[in-house]
C-alpha cells in the first residue's frame, strides 16, 4: 500500500470507502464501530435501514417539532376564528353563540396540518444542514455513484481515533472496493 | 387413497408478473429515469402534444380576457342556475386531484410498496389539477381582482369574511392542500435532483438540479431524518386528502337544496374523487409508460392494482347514487323526491342516464382479469370514467338549482361556447404541465424505487470505471 503523490500534511476531511452494495456497507460499518470509530457517515443512493445500529441514528426532534408546530396550528386556528367573531367583528346571527365551535373545526383543521406539515419539510431540511452549495465528499472522484448504485462510508478525520494511514488500511480490510481520501 | 389435490393460490408475482422488472438494477433505474430528462432527445410527438396542448392555454387566456371584460354574464350561468360550469369544474379537477396524495400518503402508510413506481407522476397529476381548480372560483367569482377578498383579512370597515361559511373553509382547505402537496412532493423530489445533478451533461442541467437538490449527499444521518419527516408528511397529508373533498362537498351539502342536503356527500365525493383521480393516473399512464419504454418499472401488477382502486371506489360511488335515490323516496320530502323524479326524467335526464352508463356499468367490466391487463379497453374505461364523473358534477350543481322549490323560480341552464372554451383551456393547461414535468423531472421517484430492486441485483455487475485512487 504506497501513499503515492499524497502530500501527508495537507489536512482532510476523512477517508472515504466504497462498497458495491448495502450489505457490503452495512457490514463494513459495523466492523467500524467495533473498532471504535465514531465520527463516521455512510452515503447511499437510497435509505439503508441497517445502518441505524452501527451509525447510532437516533434522532427524533422532527417529531416533537411537528407534534409542537401542529399544536400551535390548532391553537392559532381556533384562537384566530374565536377573536374574530368576538371581539374584531363580532356578528350575531338570530341569537347564536359567537365562539360556534362545529363551524370552526375545518378551518382549524387546516391551519394544524398546514404548520405540521410545513414544520416537518423544513424542519427535515434544516436539521440536514441543507442547502450547502459545497461539501468536501463530492471531492471524491467516483462519490457521483452515491446518488445512483454506489455505497460509500467515510470515517472522518475528527474522530479521536482517526489516523490517515492506519484507518485507510483498516477501510481496505473490509473488502472495499476502492478507498480514497477525501480532500478538504 | 391419497388427498384430492388442493388448487394452489399463486402469488401476484407468478399471476400478473412481479412490482419490477426482472431486467431492472440499480444502475438501470436511474440510467432510464434520469436518461428520459437528461438525454433524451426532444421527440416530435411530444412537441406535437404540447403545441396542440399550448393552443388551448391560449383559448384559455383569451377566454379568460374576455371574461374579465364582460363578465360572467358571457356564461350560461343565470339566477336560478348561478352555479355552472365554473364549480362543476372545480370539483371535477379537485376530484382528479386526489389520487396523488392518495397514492403518496395513505398507500405509503399502508405499506403498498407498488406507489413508489406512479406517485411522482400522480403527485406532478394533482398539483396541475389543483392549479387548474384552483382558476375558476376566482373567476366565478365575477370581478377576479378582488380575488384576494378571500383571504382571511379585514376590508376597510373591518369586515372579515365569513368564517362559517363553507366557502370560505374552501378557501382554507383547498390552498393547504395545495402547499402541502408542492411540499410532498418538493421533498421526493430532493435525493432525484441530486442523481440528476450528478448525471448532467450539461452545466446549466448541473446548476438547475443541483440548486433543486439543495446539495443532498445521500448521508445516513440525512436518510434517516428524511424517512422521518416523509412519513410525518404521509401521516398529516392523509386526513388532509379525506378533508379536501369532504369540505367541498359542505359547499353542497350545508345549503339546504333538495339533493344537495345530505348526510352521504362527504364520503361519496371523497370516493367519487379517489375514482376519478385513479381513472386520470391511468388515462395518462397507459400511453407514458409505453412511449417511454417504463414497461420494467410501472408493470402490468401496478396497471391491474390501479384498476382495482378504481373498481372499488366506483362501487362506492354506485352506492353513493343509490343512497341518494332511496333517502329521496325514503324520507317522504316531496321536494327531494321531485328533485330525484326530475334528475331521472326531467329535462337533465339524458345526462343522468349518461353518467349512470359511465360510473356504474363501464366500471363493471373491471371485475374481469382480462379488462384489468388489456392496456386498450382499461385505458378506454378510464376515459369514460373521468367523463363520467364530470357528469356526476355537472348532474349534481345543475339538476339540484334548476328546479328548487318554488316553480316560480325554476330556470334553465345552457352552457355557452365561452364555457367549453374555459373548460376545455384548462385540459390544454393540465395538458402542457404535464408535458413540461415530463422532460424537467423523472417521472418515477428513483430513490423510492431503488428499494424495490431485490437484493440480488443490487450489486452492479461491472462497475461503471475502475478505481482511480488506492491509498
Amino acid at each position: 500500500m504506497s501513499h503515492s503523490g499524497i502530500i501527508e500534511t495537507t489536512p482532510i476531511y476523512g477517508v472515504m470507502a466504497e462498497f458495491l452494495n448495502a450489505a457490503d456497507l452495512v457490514h463494513a460499518a459495523e466492523k467500524a464501530k467495533a473498532a471504535g470509530y465514531r465520527r463516521m457517515d455512510a452515503y447511499t443512493p437510497y435509505p439503508v435501514e441497517d445502518l441505524e445500529e452501527p451509525l447510532d441514528l437516533h434522532d427524533n426532534r422532527i417529531s416533537l417539532y411537528v407534534l409542537l408546530a401542529g399544536i400551535c396550528g390548532a391553537t392559532f386556528g381556533f384562537g384566530f376564528l374565536s377573536w374574530v367573531n368576538t371581539v374584531a367583528y363580532p356578528l350575531n346571527v338570530g341569537g347564536r353563540p359567537m365562539i360556534s365551535a362545529p363551524m370552526f373545526i375545518p378551518i382549524t383543521f387546516e391551519c394544524t396540518i398546514l404548520a405540521a406539515g410545513l414544520t416537518s419539510a423544513i424542519g427535515m431540511i434544516l436539521l440536514n444542514g441543507l442547502p450547502m452549495p459545497y461539501h468536501p465528499v463530492f471531492n471524491v472522484p467516483r462519490f457521483a455513484r452515491a446518488s445512483q448504485d454506489g455505497f460509500f462510508l467515510c470515517i472522518e478525520a475528527t474522530d479521536p481515533q482517526f489516523d490517515r494511514a492506519k484507518t485507510g488500511a483498516f477501510l481496505d480490510s473490509l473488502g472495499a472496493y476502492e478507498v480514497s481520501e477525501v480532500a478538504n | 387413497m391419497s388427498a384430492p389435490l388442493q388448487p394452489v393460490e399463486l402469488p401476484d408475482e407468478i399471476k400478473i408478473g412481479p412490482i419490477i422488472g426482472p431486467q431492472e438494477n440499480l444502475t438501470t433505474v436511474t440510467d432510464t429515469l434520469a436518461g428520459i430528462v437528461l438525454r433524451r432527445k426532444t421527440s416530435y410527438g411530444w412537441m406535437m402534444g404540447t403545441f396542440v396542448s399550448f393552443c388551448l392555454v391560449m383559448v384559455l387566456l383569451m377566454s379568460m380576457t374576455y371574461l374579465f371584460l364582460k363578465g360572467t354574464g358571457i356564461w350560461g350561468i343565470n339566477m336560478p342556475v348561478a352555479w355552472g360550469f365554473a364549480i362543476v369544474n372545480f370539483v371535477w379537477w379537485i376530484g382528479i386531484g386526489h389520487a396523488g396524495t392518495l397514492i403518496s400518503a395513505i398507500l405509503l402508510l399502508l405499506n403498498q410498496s407498488w406507489r413508489n413506481a406512479i406517485n411522482r407522476y400522480a403527485e406532478a397529476m394533482t398539483l396541475f389539477a389543483v392549479a387548474c381548480a384552483g382558476m375558476f372560483p376566482i373567476m366565478h367569482m365575477g370581478r377576479a381582482w378582488l380575488g384576494y377578498w378571500l383571504l382571511p383579512y379585514p376590508n376597510t370597515m373591518w369586515l372579515w369574511p365569513q368564517f362559517r361559511s363553507p366557502l370560505d373553509w374552501d378557501v382554507f382547505a383547498v390552498s393547504t392542500y395545495a402547499t402541502i402537496s408542492l411540499v410532498f412532493w418538493y421533498v421526493g423530489l430532493i435525493p432525484d435532483a441530486a442523481s440528476l445533478r450528478d448525471q448532467a451533461q450539461h452545466r446549466w442541467q448541473q446548476v438547475f438540479y443541483g440548486a433543486l437538490a439543495l446539495g443532498w449527499r445521500g448521508s445516513a444521518r440525512h436518510w434517516q431524518r428524511y424517512e422521518k419527516a416523509s412519513l410525518l408528511l404521509a401521516g398529516l397529508a392523509t386526513p388532509l386528502v379525506l378533508s379536501v373533498h369532504t369540505v367541498v362537498s359542505f359547499d353542497f351539502a350545508v345549503a339546504i337544496l333538495p339533493g344537495w342536503h345530505t348526510t352521504i356527500f362527504p364520503p361519496y365525493f371523497v370516493a367519487g374523487a379517489v375514482y376519478s383521480g385513479f381513472a386520470m393516473v391511468l388515462t395518462l399512464m397507459i400511453p407514458v409508460r409505453k412511449i417511454y419504454g417504463l414497461e420494467g418499472l410501472v408493470t402490468m401488477r401496478h396497471i391491474n392494482n390501479m384498476a382495482k382502486v378504481m373498481l372499488t371506489t366506483g362501487l362506492i360511488v354506485g352506492y353513493g347514487y343509490m343512497m341518494e335515490a332511496f333517502y329521496a323516496h325514503y324520507s317522504a320530502n316531496t321536494y327531494e323526491g321531485f328533485m330525484m323524479n326530475n334528475r331521472m326524467f326531467g329535462p337533465y335526464a339524458p345526462y343522468y342516464w349518461c353518467l349512470i352508463f359511465c360510473n356504474i356499468i363501464t366500471p363493471q367490466f373491471l371485475w374481469f382479469k382480462r379488462v384489468r391487463t388489456n392496456l386498450v379497453i382499461l385505458w378506454c374505461v378510464s376515459i369514460v370514467v373521468n367523463i363520467g364523473m364530470w357528469l356526476e358534477r355537472f348532474v349534481i350543481v345543475i339538476t339540484s338549482l334548476h328546479r328548487d322549490f318554488l316553480p316560480s323560480s325554476w330556470g334553465h341552464y345552457t352552457p355557452t361556447a365561452w364555457d367549453w372554451a374555459i373548460y376545455v383551456g384548462t385540459i390544454g393547461l393540465f395538458m402542457t404541465l404535464i408535458f413540461i414535468f415530463m422532460r424537467t423531472i423523472p417521472m418515477i421517484t428513483m430513490h423510492e424505487l431503488r428499494l424495490l430492486v431485490p437484493p440480488e441485483t443490487k450489486t452492479p455487475v461491472v462497475p461503471a470505471q475502475e478505481p482511480v485512487k488506492r491509498i
